[in-house]
């Protein structure tokens, strides 16, 4: 087990207004961990990401990166230092072509003022397509985004959330608004895509058998504090996790 | 003294005359959020309209005061017979598309329009002085203004508070209210959002062949009349907020006292004061004064 | 590329260029003009489509039109400077600097209000130009015959040398704007036309990208205000009026954002037009132009560009 943590949370703290968004937060996520943050809706899963992503700032508290401070950095200085996120509803460019997509990520990196640069040289390409390969999405590479089904949708939008080879990805709900058959196919596909890279993986959830199957690690979120934090067949056994969070008890 | 009188006189009539006209623009886009370009088109066809009925009504060796009526008649004839084919026939269409395409269509509209009124009225100008000097003249200290200009004060407070009234004390007034704060909710409720559609933009409509009829007395009228009250009039929509009738009035004196000062002070800023304004006020409150809709994305 | 290699391309533009700049030896005067003002007018069109590329139409390029032609202008008749293409160049210079300062400002607008905007900032130049008596005033100025390299151009042959310049810098300037929309920061900008905030999430700046399509789109503009000054030999504050400003987005929609070539196709098409028009049918032609706009519109709405440039970005006739 490596000794420091990649994402260290300390004494976190945010408020909006009335309602407490995150209270005494302290959390520390190994490298190579798969986590699941559960919590029903308002519970704080989706402040703490926006947390880590830069586009909210604690109150209070501090957030490390791999050692280094990353509190108050902009968003865009995060995504750079390593940080992606995927979204519950796929944020795509809807005329542009898979393959486009894909680019769009390389081409950013590119800098402020490479006119010259080819959007579509070779290197870019090969690990755009190769990305596409382990998503199982290569038969859609020339096809306009506006055109696909909404499970490869969801896929693509992970899949551009790799492409900047990320320290820490955080996925947001990937398994909502996919049909149940296709869930665990979804899951299949992305972990796998992700196994390859050994990366740090968070993602927000509501399906606890996508829970189960697929995090190392469980964190539970009420009312802005972790209540439970563990393997996920015990926490999810827990009373507390299972009044505030799956319903399963009175 | 009496140049600050004479600077807020002209001032305030330059002002109401900008208010009739720009009041049915800011309608048409509280309503329809279409932002018009062809509404000065609209105002033309309301001056030629104008020129065409009291011609008529002098040829009938009807009294001068039938003009006014005339001018009434004819922004209601504008209306009653543009705004239907305009609205039904052409906006429909492109109704739901981005919004920066619908004002492409508008100007598609002027360009077409332009044309029309050439086709059908001719190139050659039109004059209807009768109108104008109907009311004589008022003097107030050492200057002479003519009464018709204070005519057109009288008038703009009537439309505007015509208006107003209709839209916050009347029940078809609320529903419309209801249209402008969110179509999909007042349609989701019962509300034939078509009708009022078609409602707003030929009030819209009329009121911009009101502006052009009772402007029709001041001017030659002749093509080319819609370009420059275009600009103008988005720049004072603008100014007040898009939507908003208290911003039009607003927007129209804040317009009508930069011009009549820079008029009088610094004639070298007659023209580019009124956009200086537009500018300042979007690059510091894109919505206007009086907020009606989100403004720029950031 | 997703379209043709980069070298093919080039090549066929160049020769393109060579083959238009040959035939105008054989060309009629007034045909030399009219390609000559396609090209330049052109020009600032094609800066509208660098900003479309980006989701962001401007009603107020006449702003820059104006400030590279009074540029050019005022540089021939005060300073003495002739050289044409010198002068092109200062025309692009003097617009691009003019943007620097709003173009940050700019690029936190978007829909109507960058439209208004825009339209509001070449407005308060159109208004500035109208009054100022030392330029002119409404009636503008006059400016003399430019030289070439030195060479000083007799009235027999201005007219195709100026043609021969114009096209050959607005054929640059093009080629120049297909590396630049098939770059890294090309894909950047057609990214955020489509979802901006995708871009912010995988570590770019919308910002940055719009404040940069607009200072180059006013070098461009800011050159083809002064070719066009120059082969007009005058200029009035109308190059920034709005309705200037309207005939270049008329020619931009009707081009499209996808193809460089579709908006100088596009822009001779104004031209013959307006030229036929006040020959033949003077009060209809604004009519036709109209309606003309709401058919593309309505039926071609990616421009005519989209004609033979598929949605995929690629070739029509090859798929995938």
């Amino acid at each position: 087990m490596s000794a420091a943590p990649l994402l260290r949370a300390t004494g976190i703290e945010k408020r909006f207004g009335a309602v407490v968004a995150a209270s005494e937060l302290n959390l520390d996520i190994a490298a190579g961990e798969k986590v699941s943050l559960i919590g029903s809706n308002g519970a704080g899963k989706t402040t703490f990401v926006n947390m880590i992503t830069g586009y909210l700032k604690p109150d209070a508290g501090s957030i490390t990166l791999a050692g280094r401070d990353i509190t108050r950095l902009s968003p865009r200085a995060i995504t750079h230092l390593g940080v992606a996120r995927s979204f519950q509803i796929p944020q795509l460019c809807a005329e542009l072509t898979v393959l486009d997509n894909m680019l769009v990520a390389n081409a950013v990196d590119a800098g402020a003022l490479s006119f010259w640069r080819p959007a579509r040289r070779p290197q870019a390409v090969a690990r755009a397509r190769e990305l596409l390969q382990r998503f199982d999405l290569a038969d859609h590479t020339g096809r306009r985004v506006a055109e696909l089904p909404g499970g490869v949708r969801k896929l693509l939008d992970i899949a551009m959330a790799l492409t900047g080879s990320p320290q820490l990805l955080l996925l947001d709900e990937p398994t909502s608004g996919v049909a149940a058959e296709e869930k665990y196919p979804l899951m299949d596909r992305v972990m796998r895509a992700l196994g390859e890279e050994k990366m740090t993986v968070l993602f927000v959830e509501h399906d606890m058998d996508i829970v189960t199957r697929y995090a190392s690690r469980v964190i539970a979120f009420y009312s802005g504090r972790v209540i439970a934090d563990g393997a996920p067949a015990a926490t999810l056994d827990e009373p507390e996790v299972r009044r505030y969070v799956t319903g399963t008890l009175r | 003294m009496t140049a600050l009188l004479t600077i807020l006189i002209d001032g305030v009539t330059y002002a109401s005359w900008l208010f009739i006209v720009a009041l049915g623009l800011t309608l048409v886009f509280g309503v329809l959020k279409i932002l018009n370009i062809a509404h000065g088109s609209f105002y033309a066809l309301g001056a030629y309209a104008a020129a065409s009925f009291v011609g008529w009504g002098a040829s009938l060796k009807l009294a001068p005061s039938f003009s006014l009526v005339a001018m009434l008649l004819a922004a209601v004839a504008v209306a009653a017979l543009v705004a239907p084919l305009t609205e039904r026939g052409l906006l429909r269409m492109f109704y739901g598309r981005d919004e920066v395409l619908l004002v492409l269509v508008t100007y598609a509209l002027f360009l077409i329009l332009e044309d029309v009124t050439k086709l059908v009225w001719g190139a050659n100008p039109y004059y209807v002085s009768e109108p104008y000097s109907m009311f004589g003249n008022v003097d107030i200290g050492t200057q002479s203004w003519v009464g018709y200009d204070f005519v057109l004060v009288a008038v703009a407070v009537v439309v505007g508070g015509a208006v107003w009234w209709g839209l916050n004390r009347t029940r078809m007034g609320k529903i419309v209210l209801a249209v402008i704060h969110s179509e999909e909710v007042a349609s989701s409720m019962g509300v034939n959002v078509s009708k009022v559609y078609a409602l707003a933009f030929s009030i819209g409509i009329f009121l911009a062949a009101l502006g052009g009829a009772l402007t029709a007395p001041m001017i030659s009228v002749q093509p080319g009349v819609s370009v420059g009250v275009i600009i103008v009039s988005f720049a004072v929509v603008i100014i007040g907020g898009l939507g908003s009738i208290e911003g039009a009035a607003i927007g129209a004196l804040i317009v009508g006292l930069a011009r009549s000062l820079a008029v009088h002070t610094w004639p070298v800023a007659e023209l580019f004061s009124v956009y200086i304004v537009m500018a300042i006020v979007l690059m510091f409150r894109p919505e206007g004064l009086f907020q009606r809709i989100q403004a720029r994305k950031i | 590329m997703g379209r043709h290699s980069p070298g093919r391309l080039f090549a066929g533009g160049v020769l393109l260029i060579v083959l238009l700049v040959a035939a105008g030896a054989l060309m009629p005067k007034w045909l030399t003009f009219l390609i000559t003002m396609a090209a330049s007018h052109g020009l600032v069109s094609l800066g509208i489509v660098v900003l479309m590329r980006g989701g962001v139409v401007s009603f107020g390029q006449g702003l820059v039109f104006a400030l590279g032609g009074y540029a050019a202008a005022l540089l021939f008749n005060k300073l003495g400077v002739t050289d044409a293409l010198l002068l092109a160049a200062a025309g692009g210079v003097v617009s691009a600097l003019f943007t620097l300062p709003f173009a940050p400002l700019l690029a936190r607008y978007r829909g109507i209000f960058f439209a208004m905007l825009t339209l509001a900032l070449s407005m308060v130049l159109y208004g500035l130009l109208a009054k100022v008596d030392v330029l002119g005033g409404s009636d503008g100025f006059n400016m003399g015959r430019p030289t070439l390299l030195g060479m000083r151009l007799p009235d027999a042959r201005v007219g195709y040398v100026m043609y021969a310049v114009t096209l050959s810098v607005a054929g640059l300037m093009a080629l120049v704007a297909r590396v630049y929309f098939d770059s890294t920061r090309g894909l950047v900008s057609l990214a955020m036309r489509e979802n901006e905030l995708r871009v912010e999430y995988l570590g770019g700046s919308a910002r940055q990208a719009q404040a940069i399509n607009y200072v180059i789109a006013g070098f461009i503009g800011g050159v083809g205000g002064a070719l066009t000054v120059m082969s007009l030999g005058h200029i009035d504050p109308n190059f920034s009026y709005w309705t200037t400003s309207g005939e270049f987005v008329f020619v931009a929609i009707l081009a499209g954002h996808q193809s460089v070539f579709a908006v100088f196709l596009a822009s001779t098409l104004l031209e013959v037009v307006r030229s036929f028009s006040s020959l033949y049918f003077p009060n209809t032609w604004q009519l036709a132009l109209g309606l003309f706009l709401l058919i593309v519109i309505r039926f071609v709405p990616r421009g005519l560009g989209s004609l033979w440039i598929a949605r995929t970005g690629k070739p029509a006739r090859e798929a995938t």
